[in-house]
């Protein structure tokens, strides 16, 4: 939780990681795309504050002890939601699986929900693992990383007739939350592979389930935009907007905020920190401290209350997971967030248990 | 062997030796070639790493990018069209453009060098060569340049529905109006002063007056969109690498 001038905000950390993607889990012959890849992640962590860098040996790999340092102890999260990448082509272990993290959050009760992932490459074998990891870990949501390398292939469409086969299934399983990530390939690769139109055909095609698009569709924002303001069940993932824009370009911050909140809203917007990638204490602090800027510039952007920021740092993504939030953190105008109720019933035990 | 003419990343500029073709005009030549999700010059990105050229006229061009796994078919398009502007240099006779620390460097260096297209320089994994791909982000970049000349407008006070009214020769001459011409003329639209100022980048039809108002918001979001992926592109490139490119610019 955090608290500023007598508000209190249940913060929910809606995208983070456990990844460990030091030397020793590099796959023999992939030493390159492994090294790539987190010297990737580690340059958008540059676009943060000076004083949050961390070295590369560092942020390759981190302990659990970090983790819970950075994101609960100081970085005022409540609930954080694991969103495994696993990119077993150029880890050995994974970069950060279901099993990694359930692992990890077996230690510390009510503090984590355990997504999974599925890829419908995998065919038949892919959807007896999702199965087994929801049976297992109890998932209520799944990252999908559509630009993942896979025997050769460089990515998928969400409206492949594939994926459909692992959407039903998993919405049999009861997942409720797609998590969205894009990424720079795609098969094939002459198409854009930052397209978000294959989300918007399944939003219309699976009314029940929600989909959160991370890191807003960025780079294209605009399309997430036409998009989502179109569909009742499309959400923004602020990872990357936030930790990538609001110290780095604060003007460019306040106008992808006015433009997601003009059209997506702010019933829509959830809060993911990406830890380890940046950690949540400068985002929760700056993102509550925010102020849409007087300027003729921004006039025309809708403004930001305090109740906005509750349901964008917790209370929209507590509703998407059924998280269950003490009363003195909720809105105190009565006002509930625009979230769908989609798991329904009680509020159960959130974080579900490893054992 | 014979010194190059070399622009070097960073200081300035040593004279050329008399009688050795200049690095200068490739220079000249590399700012025409744009990213193009960012509608930028490469140059003034900071992407140029070098661009040397010898006695012999072998032209060597060196590109970096944000991130080792930047988009290949974007990256692709930037190494191809470099090749192609400084392949068409007087004095040039052969040109080489190599793309530094990306994952598909080999496929794209040897397939510019091999002049062998996308589908061919990435066997089995493309179905189409890039110009579709270029024309939709044209548009993007349309829509973007739209913006640009109209928010002065309507800050101004202009009416969105009397915006429909005018022509591209209505308005003040401005290096945002010429770019977005140029953009047009690219993409086969209307771009001459009679032109019609807001017109639908898919079709060059003039926007119905009911839809004016969406387009333009459209059109805001879209630049807004650009300009903000060209702020983290030039933020994780800086990470990468400490020094400047070639005719680097800070963001406009």
């Amino acid at each position: 939780m955090y608290e500023k001038n007598g508000e209190k905000y249940f913060v929910v950390d809606g995208h983070m990681h456990y990844w460990n993607a030091a030397p020793d889990n590099w796959v023999p012959g992939a030493e390159q795309y492994a090294k790539g890849w987190i010297e990737c992640f580690h340059a958008y962590m540059g676009l943060g504050p000076p004083e949050t860098h961390w070295t590369l040996e560092h942020f390759q790999k981190y302990s659990e002890d970090d983790l819970m340092k950075d994101v609960f102890e100081d970085g005022h999260v409540d609930v954080a939601v694991f969103q495994p990448t696993y990119l077993k082509e150029w880890y050995k272990e994974g970069f950060n699986t279901t099993e990694r993290n359930a692992e990890m959050g077996k230690h510390h009760p009510g503090r984590f929900v355990y997504n999974t992932r599925f890829d419908p490459r995998d065919g038949d074998e892919g959807l007896k693992a999702l199965r087994q990891n929801v049976d297992t870990y109890g998932s209520k949501g799944v990252k999908l990383y559509t630009a993942e390398w896979n025997n050769g292939s460089r990515g998928y469409k969400l409206s492949d007739p594939g994926a459909y086969r692992f959407l039903e299934a998993a919405q049999e399983m009861g997942i409720k939350n797609i998590h969205v990530h894009k990424g720079p390939t795609i098969w094939p690769l002459d198409k854009d592979a930052f397209d978000v139109s294959d989300v918007d055909h399944c939003a219309t095609d699976f009314p029940d389930l929600n989909f959160i698009v991370e890191h807003t569709g960025l780079p294209r924002i605009e399309d997430f935009c036409f998009m989502a303001t179109q569909e009742p069940n499309v959400y923004a993932g602020l990872a990357v907007v936030i930790g990538g824009l609001m110290h780095a370009r604060p003007r460019f911050f306040a106008k992808c905020m006015g433009e997601l909140l003009f059209w997506v809203g702010e019933d829509k917007m959830l809060f993911g920190s990406d830890y380890a990638i940046w950690e949540p204490k400068w985002q929760v602090e700056g993102f509550v401290d925010w102020k849409m800027p007087d300027s003729e510039e921004y006039a025309d952007y809708p403004r930001l209350g305090t109740d906005g920021k509750k349901k964008i740092l917790g209370l929209n993504a507590a509703k998407l997971y059924g998280i269950d939030v003490p009363a003195e953190y909720q809105l105190k105008n009565g006002g509930t967030p625009g979230a769908h109720e989609v798991l329904g019933g009680e509020p159960e035990e959130h974080a579900a248990s490893g054992a | 062997m014979t010194a190059p003419a070399t622009v070097p990343a960073r200081g300035g500029d040593p004279p050329d030796p008399p009688g050795l073709p200049n690095a200068g005009p490739l220079l000249a030549a590399l700012e025409t070639v744009r990213d193009p999700e960012l509608d930028e010059p490469i140059t003034s990105l900071g992407f140029v790493a070098s661009c040397t050229v010898s006695a012999d006229g072998d032209a060597e061009v060196r590109l970096r990018l944000p991130t080792y796994f930047c988009a290949p078919n974007f990256a692709y398009l930037m190494v191809a069209d470099a090749y192609d502007a400084v392949s068409a240099l007087p004095g040039v006779h052969q040109a080489t453009v190599v793309l530094e620390d990306h994952f598909a460097s080999d496929a794209i260096n040897g397939g510019v060098a091999a002049q062998a297209g996308f589908i061919a320089s990435f066997d089995g994994e493309a179905v189409s060569e890039l110009h579709g791909l270029r024309a939709a982000f044209l548009r993007k970049a349309v829509m973007a340049g739209t913006d640009q000349v109209c928010r002065p407008l309507l800050a101004a006070g202009a009416d969105p529905g009397g915006l429909l009214e005018l022509t591209l020769g209505d308005l003040p001459p401005s290096a945002s109006l010429e770019r977005l011409r140029q953009r047009r003329a690219e993409l086969g639209l209307p771009a001459g002063d009679g032109a019609p100022l807001v017109i639908d980048p898919a079709t060059g039809a003039r926007v119905s007056p009911d839809a004016v108002p969406l387009h333009l918001q459209r059109a805001r979001t879209t630049r807004i969109s650009i300009e903000a992926n060209g702020g983290i592109c030039r933020g994780m490139l800086r990470h990468r690498y400490d020094s400047s490119g070639l005719g680097e610019e800070e963001q406009r």
